[in-house]
């Protein structure tokens, strides 16, 4: 890496960490749904930017972990740091049996993400139907007292939270940085440029997927125990609702896919005029309902009309960063 | 279960299947030659539904009747949407259409909701309450008549692709791209009568859904998802297939209605693409790429 990516580095790792000493408690909110963000953000570009691989259903990980994690804690008291275990394993079991299906019968591309919205669409229903979930009605976390951390149960004050999700975004990132120079990562992107061809050069296109989506579907797990615990509250409705999984897969395709930055840039950056339009909205007394969303989707459709390879990497280029 | 029950609750599924099967077929058409999903082709039906609402509000037009201006209007839309946004991006990669799509289709949600609220609306006419007796059976004469004009409006799709020479033309563009620009085809033209099309398919199904359910715009995701698993079920670029999976998903989803609980009938129809991607991905009708 170069010396300035390290200096810029360093500088976002100590405002980072400061933010709390003087965010006050709103600001603090926003950048914990950032972090959120950002780290979902990375964990779906393993599979769709490194290994080319098209998923528009990864709220249907970020549910089963919250509710694996959640679920444990609420009929057995067992905490989180065990449910955690449970909820990467059932992400990846369902992750696994989804690329298997669509790899082994050779089901890609457009096919290969409308078979992820089913997934995910197929478990949110059966969850509205599980009682022992709480069905549609959620399911509640006790609220614990803020003001003492109880790190055993991942109970805390919001600055306990808002560290935990910067370790996490840290550590994707770091991850992501090396599974880049990995084997794998070179082997994913040669099956994201020109499978046939990877085929034919002798990778084993199957395995090294099946690769992607067991990681891809196993941080995403992680993040949906942070949410359950952050939240407090599950509703198969929100948490597994195709617009979930838009909103994960924005931010790395606003910032840029298959870039390391792009997830948390474009995290960032939506995340901001979200809530930047909604202020400029209230200061404007034009709070009807839905005026939000239709800017929003203006940006949307301006930014990838006009960069379309997303936001970072005409930064990169422009102060000569690698990608 | 009374054996007339089932019969009723099967040909209410049929009827609305083939209402449904009307708004795949645009969803087909339009990725079976411009190769790009439209992911907002449910938010497209929406906005024809509310067309209608209006229509019957202000001049107290019955929505048979509003079809046409309804389906003339999507066309243009189509066709400009298509020249002026889509394609352009014909060649790029499907996430970045995806996030195109997408775009258009959060701002027709919120478009809606600002315009009209999230209130449900519907049209009240006469002929919604009554129904035809033949023997035992009952059926809707609001749904029959729906699902007259969406298979008359497939039938006039059908055969301007097998006999007018556009149609032909544009079926050429879809099987071989550079084939057809090299004969001289302007493809950008097609593709985006294609659009219009398939627009004006949603527009006409729009206008017949509004007598069978009621319309809110939060509806939108709901069927472009529903058009999505017809369409996949049915085969992808087969027109009998959108409305053979049409037909299927109607029918399924009434009987899981009836058997079981509404609120689950969706669970059927994705239980029933995911079966489908898995042992048959062509779909049902099909080719095999």
């Amino acid at each position: 890496m170069s010396r300035r990516g390290i200096a810029l580095l360093g500088g976002l790792a100590i405002l980072l960490l400061a933010l709390p000493g003087v965010a006050n408690a709103y600001l603090l909110s926003v950048a914990t749904l950032i972090l959120y963000l950002a780290y979902v953000g990375q964990a779906w570009n393993v599979m769709m930017g490194f290994a080319g691989q098209l998923s528009l259903g990864h709220s249907l990980y970020v549910g089963v972990g919250a509710y694996a994690a959640a679920s444990l804690f609420f009929h057995f008291g067992v905490g989180p740091w065990a449910g955690l275990w449970l909820a990467i394993a059932l992400s990846v079991a369902l992750g696994c049996a989804i690329g298997f299906l669509a790899f082994r019968f050779g089901i890609s591309g457009v096919y290969f993400a409308l078979l992820t919205i089913a997934f995910a669409e197929f478990v949110r229903i059966g969850f509205d139907h599980l009682q022992w979930t709480g069905g549609p009605g959620g399911l509640f976390l006790k609220v614990a007292q803020r003001d003492q951390i109880d790190l055993a149960n991942f109970r805390g004050p919001p600055e306990m939270y808002y560290y935990a999700i910067l370790c996490l975004a840290a550590l994707a990132f770091a991850g992501c940085a090396w599974l880049l120079r990995t084997k794998a990562g070179y082997y994913w992107q040669a099956i994201r440029e020109n499978e046939e061809a990877a085929q034919a050069l002798g990778i084993n296109t199957f395995r090294w997927k099946m690769l992607a989506v067991a990681i891809s579907s196993a941080m995403t797990a992680v993040a949906g125990v942070f949410f359950a615990f952050y939240y407090n509250n599950l509703f198969p409705e929100q948490i597994f609702h195709i617009s979930r999984s838009i909103e994960i897969i924005l931010g790395p395709i606003i910032g840029g896919v298959g870039t390391l930055f792009g997830p948390i840039l474009g995290a960032a950056l939506l995340t901001l005029l979200s809530d930047g339009i909604t202020e400029g909205l209230a200061a404007m007394g034009w709070e009807i309902p839905g005026v939000k969303h239709v800017f929003y989707g203006v940006v949307l459709l301006a930014v990838v009309l006009f960069l379309p390879n997303g936001i970072w990497p005409p930064i990169a280029r422009r102060f000569g960063l690698r990608r | 279960m009374p054996l007339d029950l089932l019969a009723n609750v099967i040909i209410a599924g049929v009827l609305t299947g083939l209402v449904y099967g009307l708004m795949a077929l645009g969803l087909s058409v339009i990725f079976g030659v411009v190769r790009v999903v439209n992911f907002a082709h449910g938010e497209m039906m929406t906005i024809a539904m509310y067309a209608a609402v209006l229509l019957f509000g202000a001049f107290r037009l019955d929505p048979f009747l509003a079809v046409l201006p309804v389906a003339a209007a999507f066309f243009a839309f189509g066709y400009a949407l298509q020249a002026g946004l889509i394609n352009p991006f014909i060649t790029r990669p499907e996430h970045s259409q995806f996030i195109l799509m997408v775009a258009v289709a959060i701002i027709m949600v919120n478009g809606l909701l600002i315009g009209f609220g999230p209130d449900a609306r519907n049209v009240q006419t006469d002929y919604q309450l009554e129904s035809i007796e033949i023997g035992k059976l009952l059926v809707d004469k609001a749904r029959l008549y729906a699902a007259v004009v969406a298979l008359a409006a497939s039938a006039l799709l059908f055969a301007f692709f097998r006999f007018a020479s556009a149609g032909k033309a544009i079926r050429a563009c879809a099987d071989n791209h550079l084939g057809a620009l090299v004969v001289g085809l302007r493809v950008k033209h097609l593709y985006a009568l294609t659009f219009g099309l398939g627009s004006a398919c949603v527009a006409i199904a729009g206008c017949m859904m509004i007598l069978l359910v009621d319309v809110t715009p939060n509806l939108g995701p709901a069927y472009t998802l529903l058009a999505f698993v017809i369409v996949i079920v049915g085969g992808l670029g087969s027109m009998a297939g959108a409305l053979l999976g049409g037909v299927l998903i109607g029918v399924s989803e009434a009987l899981a209605g009836l058997l079981i609980t509404p609120s689950a009938k969706s669970m059927f129809s994705f239980g029933l693409l995911i079966l489908v991607l898995l042992f048959r991905p062509q779909g049902l009708l099909g080719r095999k790429a």
